[in-house]
């Protein structure tokens, strides 16, 4: 029996994946604030003219942002698709087919610290058992994709997030957080649990991607702070 | 083995200012002006000399990818875009050169760009990489401020705009030209070659799309000189690479060196060795997953380039090894991969919807056993079936894991199945469905 994954993970970002609107209540209306429609501004100077579609995945991450702003949780209903496509010019079924394909745009809502470990095989190597039991209990979320009770966690189960080398880690919300094991993950939610904002990146003593314990490279070149 | 001399990547860590400061005292935009004053030809010319070839994992000659570009414009703009999309499993370094030598590379891309004529170029980040291209962006906002691009960039007379695009999660936009249906607003399906993107490419026009490393090398190898970059490695195998060492290594890390060191040496000088010594080795997977696994046996002697690893029947890929013990689960190692090759198909093409789905379904009963010995050829001749019949190499990439595996692994997965057999004898019941929704196992309370 095939314990530790599942066999179809059957959910955002799969082709032909819709999303269950009748699972989620989904706001009537949805309007870009001002500092969303700052950002717009900026996004749309990007691509020539008549190729404003180009805006498409920009534009739904900054509804998807205003959304985490305002509620706390980072989703995109259908209401923000509607605007983002008649702002666009675009038929609204090539915005459904946008968020729907790609992973990164979440369909329903989630807790306010998206909990996205990775689990493909480097990781796997290093740990991502570990680091995922220890969200499940530090968190409070027993699968893939729930939110726990107190709305504060949800746990996403992603795919090579490019930082093999600083194996196990995972993305919460914006941030990389590495080299990880079960206890350093623990604590790390706990942090987070108290409203603190732990510093991204490698959770050991270690520059970026060198080895720990030090360069084997670039001896002659110093540091600079 | 390469000396600090001859890198070209000097603040891969970061441990230096990664912003213009420090760019420029790491030789980052010095007289970039009299580079572009030799001309396009001369440019040209000179990459293809040095016989870079594309560091994304298909290895195509970069300066015959750029010579393939218009000479003359028929109207149509021409574009540079940057594949930033990384993903592959194991690759890990496109990150550092984004965060950590962001002007290397923007002025290698306004390098690349006048070479074939393009004025504007779009880097395509994955969506993932938002924080770290953070600083790619701080760095093109300071590279416009300084004049170093836009208007007249370096006062070379040519106009040059540089500008990010993120993607939002998707491993089949690093295909080229699904990176380009992805970056003029579309689902990424990648489209049918030919026609190529130097004729067609980003909105109809004509189009290169490189690497990251592959642009970020450039302007090092203009300045040095094709010779000195064709000097290091062997032909047809040139140059330095940046390679990335994870799994079972005692110090993963991501390390610059040549091309054509032996995978031993590598791993030993840079990555503290192989976990409980060398002869702890099970398997090293050479270049990404989408690259055959090569087992210890092979593993002892090989030199880490594109021809060497070609033949042994695997490949450099983008130069990311996953390194894996004996206290492997080889085949569990594989099906994960074969999850997630089913995650990242985007569902075009029969052979890749299908057939990943099914490899992947296939794969799991091989990870308990649940299986036939017979099975184990079918599965190969369902990869064959995929393998070259898709529109993009992904449908390719899905089925090699798996026929390395096999090549290499079958009596393990043999003794899976003999073993699955003598603990669940044959009750003479229909066989267990093959696609279950599995769970996490319950929580201990």
């Amino acid at each position: 029996m095939s314990g530790q994954f599942s066999a179809e993970n059957i959910g955002h970002g799969t082709p032909g994946h819709v999303p269950r609107d009748a699972a989620v209540r989904q706001p009537e209306s949805f309007v870009f604030d001002t500092d969303s429609e700052a950002e717009i501004a900026v996004v749309l100077t990007r691509y020539p003219a008549g190729k404003q579609a180009s805006a498409v995945i920009p534009l739904l991450y900054v509804a998807q942002r205003q959304m985490g702003r305002q509620t706390g949780s980072a989703w995109l209903p259908r209401a923000a698709m509607d605007v983002v496509a008649a702002r666009l010019a675009m038929p609204p079924i090539r915005v459904y087919e946008v968020a729907t394909f790609y992973l990164m745009f979440n369909t329903k809502p989630v807790g306010r610290y998206h909990l996205q470990v990775c689990t493909t095989t480097p990781c796997w190597l290093r740990g991502s058992d570990e680091v995922t039991a220890a969200c499940r209990k530090a968190a409070g979320v027993r699968n893939w994709e729930e939110t726990s009770a107190d709305g504060l966690f949800t746990m996403t189960e992603v795919e090579c997030l490019g930082a093999c080398a600083n194996a196990p880690m995972m993305q919460i919300n914006d941030d990389y957080y590495e080299d990880l094991d079960g206890p350093r993950t623990e604590a790390l939610i706990a942090a987070l649990r108290r409203g603190e904002v732990p510093a991204p990146g490698p959770q050991v003593e270690r520059m970026a991607s060198a080895p720990a314990g030090g360069r084997t490279t670039l001896l002659e070149t110093p540091e600079e702070s | 083995m390469l000396s600090d001399k001859d890198r070209i990547f000097t603040n891969i860590y970061g441990h230096q200012d990664p912003f213009l400061a420090g760019a420029r005292r790491r030789g980052d935009w010095d007289n970039t002006a009299a580079i572009l004053a030799r001309g396009r030809d001369a440019i040209v010319a000179e990459m293809k000399a040095s016989n870079l070839r594309g560091r994304g994992g298909a290895g195509f000659p970069t300066g015959l990818k750029w010579s393939f570009m218009p000479k003359v414009s028929d109207g149509r703009p021409h574009y540079l875009v940057i594949n930033g999309d990384e993903s592959e499993p194991g690759t890990c370094k496109d990150r550092e050169i984004i965060r950590h030598e962001p002007h290397k590379l923007i002025e290698s891309a306004l390098i690349a760009s006048f070479a074939m004529g393009a004025h504007t170029s779009y880097i395509y980040i994955r969506g993932e990489y938002r924080p770290f291209a953070a600083n790619l962006q701080r760095a093109i906002d300071e590279a416009y401020e300084a004049g170093l691009i836009g208007r007249n960039a370096c006062g070379s007379g040519w106009d040059f705009d540089f500008r990010i695009h993120l993607g939002a999660g998707a491993y089949i936009c690093g295909e080229e030209t699904a990176l380009l249906e992805s970056l003029e607003g579309k689902k990424g399906m990648p489209r049918m070659k030919p026609p190529f993107p130097a004729a067609m490419g980003l909105y109809g026009c004509p189009t290169t799309v490189n690497n990251v490393e592959s642009i970020a090398v450039s302007s090092t190898i203009l300045r040095r000189g094709a010779a000195w970059f064709s000097s290091i490695g062997r032909p047809n195998n040139v140059g330095t690479k940046l390679y990335s060492f994870t799994g079972h290594v005692n110090r993963p890390c991501v390390v610059e060196d040549a091309l054509g060191v032996p995978m031993r040496e590598l791993i030993d000088k840079h990555a503290g060795g192989v976990r409980g010594g060398w002869d702890n080795l099970l398997a090293v997977i050479p270049g990404g997953c989408s690259v055959p696994i090569l087992p210890k046996s092979v593993c002892d002697t090989v030199l880490m380039d594109f021809d060497a690893l070609r033949a042994e029947r695997s490949g450099l890929g983008t130069g990311a090894m996953i390194v894996m013990d004996r206290s492997t689960d080889v085949i569990r190692a594989i099906a994960r991969f074969s999850r997630f090759f089913k995650h990242e198909s985007c569902g075009q093409c029969t052979p890749c919807r299908e057939g990943t789905g099914w490899m992947m379904r296939v794969m799991e009963r091989m990870v308990a056993g649940r299986a036939e010995i017979e099975e184990i050829d079918m599965l190969e001749q369902v990869t064959r079936q995929v393998e070259g019949h898709t529109i993009c190499a992904l449908g390719d990439a899905a089925a090699w894991p798996i026929q390395g595996l096999i090549r290499h692994f079958r009596p393990v997965m043999e003794d899976r199945i003999t073993a699955y057999r003598a603990a669940h004898p044959r009750s003479g019941l229909a066989p267990t469905p093959d696609n279950l929704p599995g769970r996490l196992p319950a929580a201990a309370e």
